[in-house]
């Protein structure tokens, strides 16, 4: 197809399409066609710059742990221009969310999601918050506390998704059927070492140890 | 719906993979700025457990009503075409997705932004700073006034230069529906030459693109362009016939 083929827009913005139709019943449900996703560029501090960003738990808030972290490149350069996001449980497990089908939770101070960019000191990111505890996997069994990372960059034409995990709860950690599902030299590229305040993760876009990251 | 059920009876509802094939891809490699950065291997598939299908709940306390007006900054009018942008937030199923936080940014009708490593001889606009916010209502819809940014050049090969486009970022309701993305306007011709546009795959480059509305066009004021975005939806089984085996 000729990249300058681009097809008419629809006159009305939305036409759902009703499912096809054999015996009356709708045999197939309707799907709109998602928007595609770009890259943030380099001018994302323009948008997406809150002076709240780094407070995923207020700041003061007892038991509140920093992480931090670097991102690098395939040539081993600090990323200086990243945005990561994170998302995560409180520390009983639930979510200030009310897509939690056990309800939303409200734990003091947390607010769950963080937003910071890789620029102080140079490529470094930092977020405060409050370890996550362990979450239902759904299927019976209890996932290891974990912090979802979206990582935004130009350079980037989608997020890229990993997870953080913590090298001090290595008990959940060998319980976790998504670290169980990675090949043991990979998994560590997932695990945040303690430090003086918190804990540390580097994230490594590509390499030897390029990070693992998810579909979602 | 399809979804995970726990011994608890924990139901989690999965979000839609959408098609490979209609995905922009990570990396691409006419966008020379990939290549030391897109992962090179195989995403690992996450499962949707409850991390993934709950976020965030960020909405009317993050959103001034000035806002969503970007022509009127620093006491001033911004210079450029005025135009309305405004259209729905919905999920692939058709639902809209309300009191969700849509955030924009754009470079100005001359095609610069207010940024520090945007330093190409284009002016700077002293009532124009290129963000703006808006908060889905009941129904999925928003809208906000700007004016129409220029092109820019960017250096990825010779002669290349952006599509007049706008940023968004938009949360829904889930982490698994995070998207950012960029609107176009219609019938560019610089679509061709824009590795950005053309990473899109053919088939879903329609809707990156806005439509221009006569209806909604303010006279003796602005023109308007509607766009809506799609974010993921749940899974959904499709409902199944026992007569005649006519099934989806
Ligand atoms: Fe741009």
């Amino acid at each position: 197809m000729n990249p300058l083929d681009v097809p008419p827009d629809p006159a009305t913005p939305f036409q759902p399409r009703s499912g096809r139709r054999g015996t009356g019943f709708l045999t197939e449900p309707f799907r709109l066609g998602t928007t595609p996703s770009a890259t943030v560029g380099p001018y994302l501090a323009i948008g997406l710059t809150w002076p709240d960003g780094a407070w995923a738990a207020a700041e003061g808030t007892e038991g509140g742990i920093w992480i931090r972290g670097r991102v690098f490149d395939g040539a081993g350069d600090l990323v200086p221009d990243a945005m990561i996001e994170t998302w995560q449980a409180d520390p009983d497990g639930r979510f200030p969310s009310p897509e939690d089908p056990r309800g939303a939770a409200s734990h003091p101070g947390f607010r769950g999601y963080a937003r910071v960019q890789t620029v102080d000191p140079p490529g470094e990111f930092g977020l405060f918050t409050l370890k996550p505890g362990r979450v239902p996997d759904g299927e019976g069994g209890l996932q290891a506390p974990h912090v979802d990372v979206s990582l935004f960059a130009r350079g980037l034409l989608d997020r890229v998704v990993t997870r953080v995990y913590f090298a001090d709860e290595a008990e959940a950690n060998a319980q976790d059927a998504v670290l169980a599902g990675l090949p043991e030299d990979r998994r560590q590229t997932l695990i945040a070492t303690p430090t003086d305040d918190g804990y540390r993760l580097d994230l490594h876009l590509q390499g030897d140890r390029e990070t693992v990251f998810f579909a979602v | 719906m399809t979804g995970t059920t726990s011994q608890g009876g924990l139901v989690l509802p999965g979000y839609v993979r959408e098609d490979a094939a209609l995905r922009t891809p990570v990396g691409f490699p006419e966008y020379r700025s990939t290549a030391l950065r897109a992962p090179l291997r195989t995403p690992v598939d996450l499962p949707h457990r409850l991390t993934e299908i709950t976020g965030p709940v960020l909405g009317e306390d993050r959103v001034l009503p000035h806002d969503a007006d970007l022509t009127l900054r620093n006491g001033g009018e911004a210079i450029g075409q005025r135009i309305l942008v405004y259209g729905r937030v919905l999920d692939s199923d058709g639902r809209p997705v309300p009191d969700a936080l849509v955030e924009v940014w754009q470079a100005n009708a001359a095609g610069r932004y207010r940024h520090v490593v945007d330093t190409w001889p284009a002016p700077l606009d002293p009532h124009f700073d290129g963000l703006g916010r808006v908060v889905t209502d009941s129904l999925g819809r928003y809208e906000f006034m700007t004016v129409k940014p220029g092109a820019y050049p960017w250096g990825n090969h010779h002669n290349a230069w952006r599509p007049a486009h706008i940023h968004f970022s938009l949360f829904g309701r889930a982490f698994t529906q995070r998207l950012v993305t960029q609107m176009y306007f219609p019938d560019d011709p610089l679509f061709g030459q824009d590795p950005i546009f053309t990473s899109i795959p053919a088939a879903a480059r329609h809707r990156a693109v806005s439509r221009y509305s006569l209806e909604r066009t303010q006279d003796n004021w602005a023109l308007a362009f509607e766009w809506d975005v799609v974010l993921r939806g749940a899974e959904q089984t499709p409902f199944e016939t026992d007569d005649d085996g006519d099934v989806a």
